[in-house]
This record gives structure tokens, C-alpha cells and sequence, in this order.
């Protein structure tokens, strides 16, 4: 197949285009975070003239980073291992066993799907008040842990429709009890949906912002995007500060994707076409 | 003998542990709280607490009564602005990059990689970023336009009542491109090699090919992403909410229904709480989304359901 040189041109032109769109605002952020504030206010599209952390060690104290971060870090890994163990066991449950109200579970799992869980957050705020959960970690795991389940129960379903019994059938017969089946053959061969259900939410949860935002009010306890709010709501002027701040908050994603970019960009996709 | 059918029986009933923790966890909070969500549209409140049923009165005053009506119809207005513009400014665009990647060029992932980037972000970093870099007099656009010579169109963007909307929509586009473009390729990538061969074969040209073949043959991932798109569109807070604050300001230039739902259930307007307003305005919102997702679902997914 011959390749049209002007139709070439103009591709690579666009690509290119499109490369200073979405990299330049990311590597404005960046640079910015080392620049100082006044040096910001001149010239904002220079490069900095000396490389330090001194903002990065400020925004360290000034804020409770520290706290954000591990906050964060607690409530992401949480969440996805709940939602990756308990649905897994539900899909298997209903892809596996013929019971007769499981057309109805999975109606009852769809609705979830359907319809926007932020709506729903006055009720739950007064579920969270009753159970005395409001101000707490548990209240982010338990919302992340419901508002994951549909999307990765109809996935684990999905996935597991698609594996043959045979092997599950001979470690019965070897005399494994349900569970040990489960953990023994099941685990094992459902990486990718693992994979995909694991991504899918770690994203979702350490970048959201909304139920912190509603259910914290103590800001050692705030996770990384409220812990935003509350720099920008503090340090207005001091825009080194801010930049050092959102980059500060990027970068553990950032990472991630260039050690795993495949994964990340195939579980999405995946996550979302099926 | 009869001891171990009763053994296996128990056994038998454990398996109902798998659905458990997954039904309850749920149920409890995601299910109930949709319900009852549902239910405070027909109450009237006194400030989290329930007072008396009124039937249909609080959907009769958001629709009917000033200010709730005006303010409704303003924010409606925009959700429906900020799904128009977000086919072109996303759906078309990443089609286009989708497919030039998916074309004979170099550096595919590369390109790939760049353009999915903001998705790793969170969206009050974004909207806080491009807050800075829109800004008037100290941000990175103006100061950019100022230095190529295009001091006219300077501006301040997201305090202008005719840019911000539109400002917001971009920012929100920047953000999302990347992973439609993927949803894109990989409806690119189904497509049987076989039938380009064949078109080429019989004279088709590039032109041909696109108009006759790949669009046609991509035609269900179009229809899902602009349904995502739709519901993404009516869904839509955090941007708003990090650039223009949760009034949509300018003069609600940039309310949409969430955040007038935020205001009501968490007491801006008029100093109070108005609970059973705000479920009237989530149902409404409940409707439309339900709407579009059932069309993804039951078009797209009805082999699900048949065993």
C-alpha cells in the first residue's frame, strides 16, 4: 500500500498538534512547581531559572500532605481489594450455580449500572450519620466498595462464562471444597479480568474528589483531591505552592502509567467495551 | 448416611456466602440509598428529616415556581449546550486522532500515550490546573496569545459569561479525549482486514473506504460513546465545580442540574436546606440517564441476559 507524502504531512502535523495540546499544560504544571511566585507571575512560560524542592518541602508543611497521601493510600487499597474479592465470589456465584432468583440478582446489580450513585448522596449521608461513619475512612471504603460492585460483578460474570468447568469439575472430584475451588483453579486464570476490575476502580478512587468532599470534615483525614481544596483554598497567591501541590498529587498516577501504560490503557478500553 | 446428607446440605447452603458480602455491601449502600432518594422527591422537609408526603408538589414547584423554575430551566439548558459541544470537541476529534493512529504512521504508542495522559489525573487537579493557566491576567493562555500576536483574543475566560461554559466543555474534552480515542481504536482493531483488501482490490479509494467501510463498520462504538457522552454531559459536576464553584458562576452562566442539586441539598439556596427540591431535581436526572444507559444496556448487552 502507498502512502500519500501530503497525507502523511498532514497526520504527523495534526499528531503533533494534539501532542502540544495534551503534553504542554502537564509539563507547564511541572516546570511551574519549581519556578518561585514571582518568577510565575513574570514569566509564566519561561523555564525556571534554578531547580529545587523548596516548594514541594513547603507545600510539605504547609499542608498535611503526608496525611493526604497515606490517607489516600489506604482507602484506594482497601476499596479495590474489597471489590475485587467480593465480586469475584458473587460472579462466580451467579455464572456458576443454576439458582432460580439469579436473573433477578442480576437486575437487582444492573440498577447500579444504570443510574448516578452522586444523587443518591443525601440518603447516604444519612445512612453514614445512623452508622456513625460520617468523618471516617470507612465511609470513602464503603461507598467505593458499593459504587464498584455492578460494574465488576457484571464483569467477573461476563469473564467467567467465558472459562470452561472441566477444570473446576476435576478438583471437585480431587476433593476440593467450593471455596478451595475458588481460590485454587478460579483466581489463577482471571487475571485479566482482575486486572481490569482492579484499574478501572484504583483510578476511580484515588482521583475522585466528590464523597470526600461530602463525608470528611477533619483534614487529617482528607485524601489527596480534597487535600487540594484546601490548599487552594488557603494559598490563593501562591501559585508555586499550587503547581507544586497538583504536581505533588499527579505524580503517583504519572508513575504508574509509564511503569504499566499497556495494562492501564487495555483495562480501560477492555473495562469499557465489554 | 443421613447424617452426611444433612453434612452436605449445610455445605450446600454455604455456598450463598459468595453473593453475600457483594448483595449486602451494595444494597445497603448504593441500592437503598437510590430508593430512598428517589422517595425524598415526594416529602416535604424540615432539615434531614421527613415531614409529610405532598405527592407530586416539590416536582410542581421546581418546574412552576420562581426561582427554582428559572434556575432549573437555565442549568437544563446548559446540560444539553455541554453534550452538543462535547461531540464535536471530543467524540469527533478523538475519531479523527483514532483514526490517523490507526493508519500507517510511527510512533503509535507514543501518540497513544500522550493523548490518554490527563485520564491518570484527577479532575479537581485538572480543573484546578486550567484554572491557573486561564486565568486572566497571570495565566499561561493569555500570556501565550499575547506573545504570537493574538492580544485580541485575550480574555477572561472562565469570567466572561460567554466563554466560560465553553471553557469548561474544553477542559473537560482535554480530559476525555484520550480515552474515546482508545474506545475508538479498538472498534478500528475489530474490523476484518479482509474487507479493505477487498474495497482495494475494486477500486475504492481512501475516501471510499472511510465513507463506505470503516465508519459504517464502527457505527456501535459511535452510538456508545455518544450515549456515554450524553450521560457523562448531564452527569458532569466536578469541572464545574472546581473552576466556576458550586453557583456555576459567572451568574450561573455555568449551573448545570448537579450543581443546582448541590446547592439545594446542601443549603445555598435561600440559607436552607431544601432536601425534597433536590431529590425532585436527582429524579429528573435519574429519568434521563436511566433512559440513555437501558438504551447501552439492552441494545448492547441483552446477551447477558440470555443464557
Amino acid at each position: 500500500m502507498k502512502t500519500n507524502p501530503l497525507l502523511q504531512t498532514i497526520k504527523y502535523t495534526v499528531l503533533a498538534l494534539f501532542t502540544f495540546v495534551f503534553g504542554y499544560p502537564i509539563f507547564l504544571m511541572i516546570v511551574s512547581s519549581f519556578k518561585e511566585n514571582a518568577e510565575i507571575f513574570t514569566n509564566p512560560l519561561s523555564l525556571p531559572t534554578s531547580f529545587n524542592l523548596d516548594n514541594y518541602i513547603e507545600v510539605w508543611e504547609v499542608v498535611n500532605f503526608s496525611n493526604y497521601i497515606v490517607n489516600s493510600i489506604i482507602v484506594s487499597a482497601s476499596a479495590v481489594f474489597i471489590v475485587l474479592f467480593v465480586s469475584s465470589l458473587a460472579g462466580y456465584y451467579l455464572s456458576r450455580y443454576k439458582f432460580k432468583w439469579n436473573p433477578y440478582l442480576l437486575a437487582f446489580f444492573m440498577i447500579g449500572l444504570m443510574l448516578p450513585m452522586k444523587l443518591a448522596v443525601i440518603p447516604l449521608y444519612m445512612t453514614m450519620l445512623k452508622l456513625g461513619l460520617v468523618d471516617t475512612l470507612f465511609a470513602l471504603i464503603f461507598i467505593y466498595v458499593a459504587g464498584g460492585i455492578p460494574f465488576a460483578v457484571f464483569l467477573f460474570y461476563g469473564f467467567f462464562r467465558t472459562v470452561p468447568r472441566a477444570l473446576e469439575d476435576s478438583a471437585r472430584l480431587d476433593g476440593c471444597n467450593d471455596f478451595q475451588v475458588y481460590y485454587r483453579i478460579v483466581l489463577p486464570i482471571m487475571k485479566p479480568a482482575i486486572s481490569i476490575v482492579g484499574i478501572v476502580n484504583l483510578i476511580n478512587v484515588w482521583n475522585d474528589f466528590f464523597y470526600p468532599l461530602i463525608f470528611i470534615r477533619t483534614d487529617s483525614l482528607s485524601t489527596i483531591p480534597l487535600g487540594m481544596l484546601t490548599l487552594f483554598g488557603e494559598y490563593d497567591t501562591q501559585w508555586n505552592l499550587l503547581f507544586a501541590g497538583l504536581t505533588l498529587s499527579s505524580l503517583p498516577m504519572i508513575i504508574a502509567f509509564l511503569f504499566a501504560s499497556r495494562q492501564f490503557m487495555d483495562s480501560l478500553t477492555e473495562g469499557a467495551v465489554k | 448416611m443421613a447424617k452426611n446428607k444433612r453434612k452436605n446440605r449445610y455445605k450446600k447452603h454455604l455456598v450463598h456466602l459468595f453473593i453475600l458480602p457483594a448483595a449486602l455491601i451494595y444494597g445497603v449502600f448504593q441500592l437503598y440509598p437510590l430508593i430512598s432518594a428517589a422517595l425524598n422527591s415526594f416529602y416535604s422537609f424540615n432539615g434531614f428529616e421527613r415531614v409529610d408526603f405532598i405527592g407530586f408538589q416539590n416536582f410542581i414547584t421546581l418546574f412552576t415556581e420562581k426561582p427554582y423554575k428559572d434556575f432549573f430551566l437555565n442549568a437544563f439548558s446548559h446540560n444539553w449546550i455541554y453534550f452538543f459541544v462535547t461531540v464535536i470537541t471530543q467524540l469527533i476529534i478523538s475519531l479523527i486522532l483514532a483514526l490517523i493512529i490507526h493508519s500507517k504512521i510511527k510512533g503509535k504508542e507514543f501518540f497513544k500515550s500522550m493523548f490518554f495522559l490527563p485520564k491518570l489525573l484527577s479532575v479537581i487537579v485538572i480543573g484546578f490546573l486550567f484554572s491557573l493557566i486561564l486565568n486572566p491576567t497571570r495565566g499561561a493562555l493569555n500570556t501565550l496569545l499575547e506573545a504570537i500576536g493574538l492580544e485580541a483574543f485575550t480574555r477572561p475566560w472562565l469570567g466572561d459569561m460567554s466563554t466560560a461554559l465553553l471553557s469548561v466543555i474544553f477542559v473537560d474534552s482535554w480530559a476525555s479525549i484520550g480515552f474515546s480515542m482508545l474506545i475508538f481504536l479498538a472498534g478500528l482493531q475489530a474490523i476484518d482486514k479482509e474487507i479493505f483488501e477487498a474495497a482495494r482490490i475494486d477500486g475504492a479509494n481512501s475516501f471510499t473506504v472511510l465513507f463506505k467501510i470503516t465508519l459504517p463498520m464502527i457505527g456501535p462504538a459511535l452510538m456508545i460513546m455518544t450515549v456515554l457522552t450524553f450521560i457523562g454531559s448531564f452527569e458532569t459536576f466536578e469541572y464545574v465545580f472546581a473552576m466556576q464553584g458550586s453557583s456555576g458562576g459567572p451568574y450561573y452562566s455555568t449551573d448545570v442540574l448537579t450543581t443546582f442539586f448541590y446547592r439545594l441539598a446542601f443549603g445555598t439556596v435561600d440559607g436552607g436546606q431544601a432536601i425534597g427540591l433536590g431529590s425532585a431535581v436527582a429524579v429528573v436526572l435519574f429519568i434521563i440517564i436511566g433512559m440513555a444507559t437501558s438504551l447501552i444496556l439492552f441494545v448492547f448487552k441483552r446477551k447477558d441476559f440470555e443464557r
